[in-house]
């Protein structure tokens, strides 16, 4: 018996390609590129409630900066009502006293070997930020962006300063101490209701 | 003279498409990797605040999200129009937040426990008195590093 050689069909696989495609496009709909950003921040640890709370703790006034925004987003900072537009500008002239201004924050020797011995360093300042109830979170998160860019701006400029790079480009070390030279205080306060 | 195939068969070639299937495999693969599955249907509508210095948040599995907003369209006929927190796939009161955040917690691996860090996702029109309620449990939980989510601003 003569037998011919069988030929195995191929597989037609030109849909391979479509069912592909249609995977493809179910997990780009169902899936979300990793793009969450946001401003990061630390909180205070909680109030023991065994320790008396110490209200002599006494902050001089001429380190501490008031930033208050009131229900209709309005913002106070120190004693005048103040645009949110000016605030990045008077917070870098609180935190850096540039003048050695006596109602702004006083200096502190601190021996930071990197920017060359010591330093004199505002280590007391506080920018200490209050909400009213009824204030938008949109009108919050302006007012803790602008004091994140003052100081981002400020260490900038120690940065460039210093070591010729911007802030972003310095390696760790030189962050490190740009950034014992401007700390960023900000605190939250404990919140206060008003009006009760 | 010469022999030149004039004879043959005219008009193109097949493009050989054997290979598509693989290529598109391929981006398929890369697609799954970079992005997450979205974990949580959203209960509550979260437009992002606006800001410029913005850090990305670093560590996928160390995050745990608290939403806030109003309840979406579909759900304000039921839930009203009050701001509310949203917490995995279930609305929730402020007082839940602490237990969710210690359960959450649990489910970590114990040594990336303290670098927990929570991400808030509160709709820009929010009052902020919910927000600060939502602040305080989070300081009763100990979850000290929080992240509030917000747009880059152009």
């Amino acid at each position: 018996m003569a037998r011919k050689k069988r030929s195995m069909p191929g597989i037609n696989a030109t849909s391979t390609a479509d069912i592909a495609f249609m995977l493809l496009i179910f997990f780009l709909t169902t899936t979300s590129m990793n793009t969450d950003r946001g401003l990061a921040r630390r909180l205070p640890p909680p109030p023991d409630p065994n320790v008396k709370q110490q209200d002599n703790i006494i902050v001089k006034e001429r380190n501490v900066l008031q930033v208050r925004i009131n229900k209709d987003n309005q913002l106070m900072v120190g004693s005048e009502y103040m645009d949110i537009s000016q605030l990045r500008a008077k917070a870098k002239e609180f935190i850096a006293n540039p003048n050695d201004d006596v109602n702004l924050p006083e200096k502190h020797t601190v021996n930071i070997p990197l920017l060359g011995g010591d330093c004199m360093v505002t280590k007391n300042h506080v920018i200490s930020v209050t909400n009213d109830v009824g204030t938008s979170y949109q009108a919050y998160i302006d007012v803790q962006n602008e004091l994140v860019a003052a100081y981002n701006e400020l260490r900038n400029e120690k940065a460039q300063a210093s070591f010729g790079k911007p802030y972003a480009e310095c390696s760790e070390d030189e962050q490190k101490a740009v950034r014992d030279f401007h700390p960023q205080k900000i605190s939250e306060a404990e919140p206060k209701k008003y009006g009760k | 003279m010469g022999k030149f195939n004039k004879g043959g068969k005219k008009g193109m070639p097949e493009l050989n498409t054997s290979s598509l299937p693989d290529l598109i495999f391929t981006m398929l693969f890369f697609f799954m990797i970079v992005t997450t599955m979205r974990e949580v249907t959203m209960k509550v509508q979260f437009r992002a605040p606006q800001a410029t210095e913005l850090e990305k948040l670093e560590k996928k599995s160390l995050v745990t999200f608290i939403y806030m907003g109003k309840p979406t369209q579909e759900l304000q006929a039921k839930m009203g129009q009050e701001t509310r927190i949203q917490l995995n796939d279930r609305f929730a009161d402020v007082s839940e937040v602490q237990d969710y955040i210690y359960q959450e917690r649990e489910n970590m691996k114990e040594e990336d426990q303290p670098f927990m860090q929570v991400s808030l996702k509160v709709d820009k029109d929010t009052k902020m008195g919910i927000v600060t309620d939502v602040k305080q449990a989070l300081r009763q939980a100990y979850a000290l590093n929080i992240n509030y989510s917000a747009a880059q601003r152009n």
